[in-house]
């Protein structure tokens, strides 16, 4: 009994920290891995789930629903053609209108703006980055989409030619709602997060390749272009990737003035459907199983069309983080 | 002479240019700004966060949208900070370097950036079809969905700031893996974990696409998990979409409402990481 001071053989008892494998430690282990595999299990879910939901479609319909632009849930008869394709346009539409402005604001704010102003500018369109698209929606319904139609759509309409192509180009309904305006907005929406990631990409190029260059007596437009630009080559497509990948999939700034016609869009003023705002308007009140198969697989594509843009864009990114 | 010109010239035309893009860009975003407080603002009173939302034509306010959003959001947060954290502490910590970890990592930044449609349609079909009924449960489950890539992305980063002497300190002192990593490092990491939760926040909180066929929406003000409940996106969609003037009115103001939330979530989190790097 008065022996217990005396050392023994045995093992002292596990402090409530010691190492080794304790019990504790193999749960937290465990929980870590778990959640761990639940990521990759929600994903595989979402991937599954779209599949199982889309495969009435995919069977009675086949390649046809990649094809038809025939959406007429009265017949049953669904093709995917008008909502892919208006995906598509707006999407890369968005990008062109974005693209140069970002880079813009990126290199002004990087090379030329002086530091005092360049930081609050910088955390602004960072803070912008993070407003809810529905909120972009509904400036580009109730402000945009009157404003576009009586001072952009109606006088060129008034003013096109019947029969020319301007007239081809500019004919729809003038009421601002048309895959021009949506890919604007899209376009506004997808501006400061690219601008703020261009940023973060040109703040990390080593500043003695910037001296070199201008101590070789390059002006700042040739260090940008010949040593900036191409130093962050991969990076930059990487970010127009992600980009792209924001804007095929966005649902609420679209939804609100994409003017949601299934046909295919045949003008700049047209209106038009993108996969998402389809879900988003006819999904919740779909008529019969046929329908939400086909919403469902209208899904799947635009998660297939997203994912393989996002694998581009983090393989061209390697392992930074945005 | 002719050359050391031109290239003048097309130096100033390219800084003009870049100039003017940060201009446009700048405009676009003060003028959406700038409607959504003007058409806003009017209509903020204390009805709006007492009563419910009304029919046409008679008063109300958005109580039921502003409880239906805390009420999923702080779900969804609940969620995806338990998720979000251990599985950012075993890529930071225990399994990033082996090839599932850069599955598991590659896969988070897909789900991080997934059009968030689909994750309501994947929520859907996983607890709307089988239990026969729109819920707060499966809006809340949505907004997880959404957060937790956020969350797991931030805490992976912030973890692998921490300095590795901290972990062979507590080591040292034979302290267990799972105890440095919970006593010592996330504390050490506080502050950053805290800003990811809030990023995450911030996001789901003006999230409309995943609610709309999981919570669905709720005229009347409900807390009961299991039944369809409104929140402030959704209501904002449907108020905007509608064809009566004084809906539209309260669309605004929730839209404002949100943007101000989002706005001081993002700055609350920044100035944490800013504080916390400086200490």
């Amino acid at each position: 009994m008065a022996s217990a001071a005396l050392p023994t053989d045995e093992p002292p008892a596990a402090s409530r920290f010691a190492a080794g494998k304790s019990m504790g430690e193999t749960i937290f282990h465990a929980a870590c891995l778990a959640s761990a595999t639940l990521l990759l299990a929600t994903l595989s879910g979402v991937v599954i789930s779209l599949a199982i939901g889309g495969w009435p479609a995919f069977q009675q319909f086949g390649f046809g629903f990649l094809t038809s632009s025939e959406w007429n849930p009265v017949t049953e008869v669904y093709g995917a053609a008008g909502p892919i394709v208006g995906t598509l346009v707006t999407a890369f539409m968005s990008l062109v209108i974005a693209l140069p402005l970002a880079l813009g604001v990126a290199v002004f704010l990087v090379e030329f703006c002086p530091r005092s102003i360049s930081r609050p500018i910088a955390i602004a369109v960072e803070l912008l980055a993070g407003i809810p698209s529905i909120v972009y929606g509904m400036w580009g319904l109730f402000v945009l989409a009157p404003w576009f139609a009586e001072h952009v759509q109606l006088p060129l309409i008034m003013e096109a030619e019947p029969g020319s192509w301007q007239d081809k180009l500019f004919a729809g309904v003038p009421n601002g709602a048309n895959i021009f305006t949506a890919s604007l907005i899209l376009a506004v929406m997808i501006l400061p997060y690219m601008a703020a990631v261009f940023r973060e990409l040109f703040l990390t190029i080593p500043p003695q390749l910037r001296e070199a260059a201008y101590g070789l007596g390059c002006t700042p437009f040739e260090v940008i272009r010949s040593v900036v630009i191409p130093y962050v080559k991969r990076g930059i497509v990487g970010v127009v990737m992600l980009g792209l990948g924001r804007a095929l999939g966005e649902t609420m700034a679209v939804t609100f003035i994409i003017g949601n016609a299934h046909t295919f869009p045949d003008s700049l003023f047209a209106s038009g459907s993108t996969i998402a705002s389809t879900i988003a308007n006819e999904f919740a009140e779909a008529t019969s199983d046929m329908h939400s198969a086909a919403l469902v697989a209208l899904g799947l594509v635009l998660f297939l069309i997203t994912f393989g843009v996002l694998a581009i864009a983090r393989a061209l990114l390697g392992g930074q983080k945005y | 002479m002719d050359r050391t010109l031109y290239r003048r010239i097309s130096n100033i035309v390219f800084v003009v240019l870049t100039a003017a893009a940060t201009l446009v860009a700048l405009t676009a975003l003060v003028l959406i700004l700038w409607s959504l407080v003007s058409k806003g603002i009017g209509g903020i009173d204390s009805k709006i966060f007492t009563m419910t939302q009304p029919a046409p034509g008679s008063e109300g306010g958005l109580s039921n949208a502003i409880m239906g959003s805390l009420i999923m959001c702080g779900l969804g947060m609940a969620m995806a900070l338990v998720v979000g954290i251990l599985a950012g502490t075993w890529l930071s910590e225990y399994g990033g370097n082996t090839p599932y970890g850069h599955v598991v990592r590659f896969l988070n930044d897909v789900l991080l950036s997934a059009p968030s449609i689909l994750i309501g349609l994947f929520v859907y079909e996983l607890l709307v079809r089988p239990f026969h009924g729109f819920s707060a449960w499966a809006g809340g489950v949505a907004l997880a969905i959404i957060a937790t890539p956020i969350v797991t992305r931030t805490t992976e980063d912030i973890l692998n700031l921490q300095p590795s002497a901290l972990r062979e300190a507590g080591m040292a002192l034979g302290a267990a893996r799972s105890f440095v990593i919970r006593k010592i490092i996330w504390k050490a990491a506080r502050a950053g974990l805290v800003t990811g939760g809030l990023l995450g926040f911030a996001r789901i909180s003006g999230e409309t696409a995943p609610l709309l066929f999981t919570a669905l929406g709720n005229q009347f003000f409900s807390t009961s998990l299991t039944q369809p409940m409104a929140s402030l996106p959704t209501t904002i969609f449907q108020f905007a979409l509608s064809a009566y003037e004084d809906w539209q009115r309260l669309a605004w103001v929730g839209a404002l409402l949100i943007a101000i939330a989002v706005l001081s979530i993002n700055i609350i989190g920044r100035i944490i990481a800013r504080e916390a790097r400086r200490s």
